[in-house]
């Protein structure tokens, strides 16, 4: 425990006139269980107090830390020094909008895109507060969830490679939401509800399948396996429906 | 020019409080602007992990299962400390709103019929869910409570309930501005008529003008060193109400210590392991727990097995740990592979990630830590603050008050979403009666109060530390009004916030406080948090009787007879102390106050003549 880390961190405050974008270091002694989310407020509190970074949870729950560390976009509260060398480069997501240093505005861009696909059930039924809850199997509910625990860090969209070349990519987050609706019984959308949302180059098209995102979730999702299910899904939906309207024609 | 936005309802916050709020009075046709300090997905309400209370009863350990079963737990869990109109009204909505949120999306875990095992205080049994009532919303074992009655989704409960209501509110067209924190209450000293915000993206000064305003910006763990809550946690809201000098705030030194917060960063591992059949392990990893709750052991309510772990640890049965104090541990273990990867991933993930420990064969260790606040924004049955016409507050910045001096786990996310339907009701009601003048002579006044503050940090002459002195009222807290309290050092406590009270007076800002600047964000807060800090500590040096989570060294018995009460904290300008009134804890007893049934501990009756 007596290494010495040198932290090298972006910093730009666009608020500022005379700021320019520029790395800036700082050092600091290397304690047990050291996270960078201690690094950066020991930093802020010692040495700097107008370093800007967002932490919220802190327990890797909700989303708000992720930055690019040594390269790889994660979860900065839960990112231990020891499993990293001395030497340690923090940079802001990219892909979102710098607000200043490593704090990026992802809450935006992830309430624009829930709008996008509508990220609610969709159902004609009304709520009847006198009744029974609707029946729901148990299994169909731990799947929903295993895709609902994503947490809109953005990781999956700064690893990406579509992202990158075009902005208005809904990337893995987005689609990945639309797959946690397409189980859900409750919600009545049909396939070519789903397919008008992203059966298109801004949705699953775009995918190149490099897969970044599977890499970097910092939450573990199968995002391989959504992406691959909803291409699959999306693509014999655009065929027959192709077939069908050179029929009517 | 200071840009001036004018909406129906504002809410302060957007957590599952301030969204349910929103959702109702958006249903009703109202404009609705919620401010967050960050992307409401990350609210603090996501990091609540093991369920919500409501009497179902489907699950077979929940059978026989009714709201007056869950009240009366509720009454004895905040040991009479409680509204119990408001706990009567709670218990009965709940369950509608648990079906709501089905009905919304939340993906709960369901009754699966059959045979199946469960734990209880390690030992297993065997168990046969009723296949008639397959697919229903099923349900976990919580502390102090009669039946299974915590609603869950794994453990992730906050997390899937806020997305779910999230989407709702962006649906339903509530305008949600992150990134935005109020920083003053605006009002003419009846009514409040909204707030002056700062944007923590631009560092500008901004205007919400409201017909009606709610505050349900969480808790305020922050005042304390070390605490479960997130960063975020700093009472914003209370603490903006409590200086309009007007609105009282309640029981503020009721401040629950939950018993399993990890070492040595305080991060939360639900209740959820120990309701799932988890146990205490001391030293000598023998459990000890039945030993001092013979009947309720691990599941006895937080402030009961809080206490009983520092007075197993001052017995000298503590692990001694690295960080320089003790700890004990939790034991997860025997639940199996199956239950912890699937009912419990998110304290295997924390174990993982913050511990380095897979808990299916390791050892937790665990220590009580600071994690909800009863106290909050005190308001009527209908959400409306005292002090202040159009002012409502919901979830745990309101001091509604369902909790009294210690919550039930699984009660306050239940809460949140149960009196944000209610009070949203009551809201409306107010909305289609209500039209307000606002009177820009005001509004200016005040923003040129929060002009000046930041011109004076930024441009002062000031040379206190903002960081220092957050520390030494952290510590203050943590030395003096932490799970047992004595006069001396409640009065030690007591002078060292007033000293920093004085202190920040002189704040100066090392760096240029420009933009989104987090050190002039800090400093604009902490004199707020310092008043809150002293509301904790001065109520609690005031309060002599040992009630729930409020345990007094010095005056341990349970004082029926003088403090069967509620304490209300205001804050005149200028004062370095509050003024505490007191009111009766609730207008009617359905359960007059009696044994709670754990914890021990003597009860001075009300019909007891003073010695």
């Amino acid at each position: 425990m007596d290494r010495m880390l040198t932290i090298h961190v972006f910093r730009y405050n666009p608020q500022d006139p005379d700021s320019t974008p520029h790395m800036q270091s700082y050092y600091i002694d290397e304690t047990e269980s050291m996270t960078l989310f201690i690094v950066l407020n020991r930093i802020r509190e010692e040495q700097d107090p107008s370093l800007q970074f967002d932490f919220c949870c802190r327990a890797g729950i909700c989303g708000q830390c992720a930055m690019v560390i040594n390269g790889r976009p994660n979860l900065a509260c839960k990112t231990k020094t020891k499993d990293l060398p001395s030497q340690i480069t923090l940079l802001p997501l990219p892909f979102f909008k710098l607000i200043g240093d490593l704090s990026v505005d992802t809450g935006t861009w992830f309430r624009e895109m829930n709008t996008r696909v509508e990220s609610w059930i969709h159902t004609q039924k009304e709520f009847d507060p006198a009744a029974e809850e609707e029946r729901m199997d148990n299994d169909t509910a731990e799947k929903i969830y295993e895709l609902d625990r994503c947490v809109e860090c953005g990781c999956c969209l700064a690893a990406c490679g579509t992202a990158r070349m075009r902005e208005d990519f809904l990337g893995a987050a987005a689609l990945n939401r639309i797959a946690r609706f397409v189980l859900d019984p409750r919600d009545q959308r049909q396939e070519k509800d789903f397919f008008e949302i992203i059966g298109n180059d801004q949705g699953i098209f775009g995918c190149m399948g490099l897969l970044g995102c599977e890499d970097v979730c910092p939450k573990n999702l199968p995002l391989q396996d959504q992406l691959g299910y909803l291409r699959r899904k999306m693509g014999i939906y655009a065929l027959k429906n192709l077939r069908s309207t050179k029929k009517t024609c | 020019m200071v840009e001036t936005i004018y909406t129906d309802l504002l809410c302060l916050g957007a957590g599952l409080a301030g969204e349910r709020v929103a959702i109702e009075a958006a249903g009703a046709g109202f404009d609705v602007i919620c401010l967050s300090i960050v992307h409401s997905k990350r609210s603090h309400s996501s990091a609540a992990q093991g369920g919500m209370q409501a009497a179902l009863g489907n699950s077979v350990m929940g059978e026989g299962d009714s709201p007056d079963i869950h009240f009366q737990d509720t009454v004895k869990g905040s040991d009479w400390g409680c509204d119990q109109e408001v706990a009567r009204i709670f218990v009965d909505t709940a369950p509608i709103v648990m079906r709501e949120l089905a009905y919304w999306g939340v993906p709960w875990n369901r009754v699966v019929g059959g045979k199946g095992s469960y734990y209880k205080g390690g030992q297993k049994f065997e168990k046969v869910e009723d296949a008639a009532k397959e697919g229903l919303i099923t349900s976990r074992n919580f502390g102090g409570t009669a039946k299974w009655r915590t609603c869950y989704t794994s453990d992730g409960t906050g997390h899937a309930v806020l997305y779910t209501m999230d989407n709702r509110a962006t649906q339903m067209g509530v305008k949600v501005h992150d990134r935005i924190e109020a920083i003053a209450m605006i009002h003419d000293g009846e009514t409040c008529q909204g707030v002056v915000a700062r944007c923590l993206r631009t560092g500008k000064l901004r205007v919400y003008l409201a017909k009606a305003t709610l505050v349900a910006t969480g808790g305020y763990g922050r005042i304390y060193k070390n605490t479960t809550n997130a960063v975020i946690c700093e009472g914003g809201g209370q603490s903006i109400a409590l200086d309009t000098g007007l609105v009282p705030l309640g029981n503020m030194e009721a401040i629950q210590f939950h018993p399993t917060g990890i070492v040595p960063t305080d991060i939360l591992v639900t209740e959820g392991c120990r309701g799932d059949g988890g146990t205490l392990l001391d030293k000598n990893e023998d459990r000890f727990m039945p030993q001092y709750e013979p009947e309720k052991a691990e599941l006895a309510s937080r402030d009961v097995v809080s206490r009983r772990m520092i007075e197993h640890i001052r017995k000298g049965f503590g692990v001694k740990n690295s960080y320089g104090d003790d700890n004990l541990w939790l034991d997860i273990r025997h639940l199996g592979e199956a239950h912890i990867r699937t009912k419990l991933r998110e304290v295997d993930e924390i174990c993982q990630n913050f511990l380095g420990i897979d808990p299916l064969h390791q050892l937790i260790p665990v220590r009580p830590t600071h994690h909800y606040s009863m106290g909050g924004v005190r308001t009527n049955k209908d959400g409306a603050a005292y002090g202040l016409k159009g002012l409502f507050a919901a979830g745990e910045a309101a001091c509604w008050d369902l909790h009294g001096f210690n919550r039930l786990g699984g009660n306050s996310l239940a809460e949140t979403v149960v009196a944000g339907k209610i009070i949203g009701g009551k809201v409306v009601e107010y909305l289609k009666g209500a039209s307000v003048t606002f009177n820009t002579a005001i509004v200016d006044g005040f923003i040129k109060k929060e002009q000046a503050r930041i011109s004076a940090l930024i441009h002062g002459s000031g040379k206190e530390n903002v960081f220092e002195l957050r520390t030494m009222m952290q510590d203050a807290l943590m030395a003096g009004v932490g799970i047992f309290r004595n006069e001396k050092d409640l009065e030690k406590a007591v002078r060292t916030i007033q000293e920093v009270q004085e202190r920040a007076k002189n704040i100066g800002l090392k760096s240029n406080g420009l933009g989104a600047n987090p050190e002039l964000g800090l400093a604009l807060k902490l004199p707020g948090m310092v008043r809150l800090a002293q509301c904790v500590a001065y109520g609690a040096l005031q309060r002599r009787e040992s009630r729930g989570c409020h345990a007094r060294e010095d005056y341990p018995a349970r004082n029926d007879r003088d403090w069967l009460t509620r304490t209300l904290a205001t804050w005149d300008e200028g004062a370095d102390l509050p003024t505490l009134n007191y009111e009766a804890a609730t207008p009617t007893f359905e359960l007059p106050p009696g044994e709670r049934g754990y914890g021990g501990g003597k009860i001075i009756s009300a019909d007891e003549s003073e010695a």
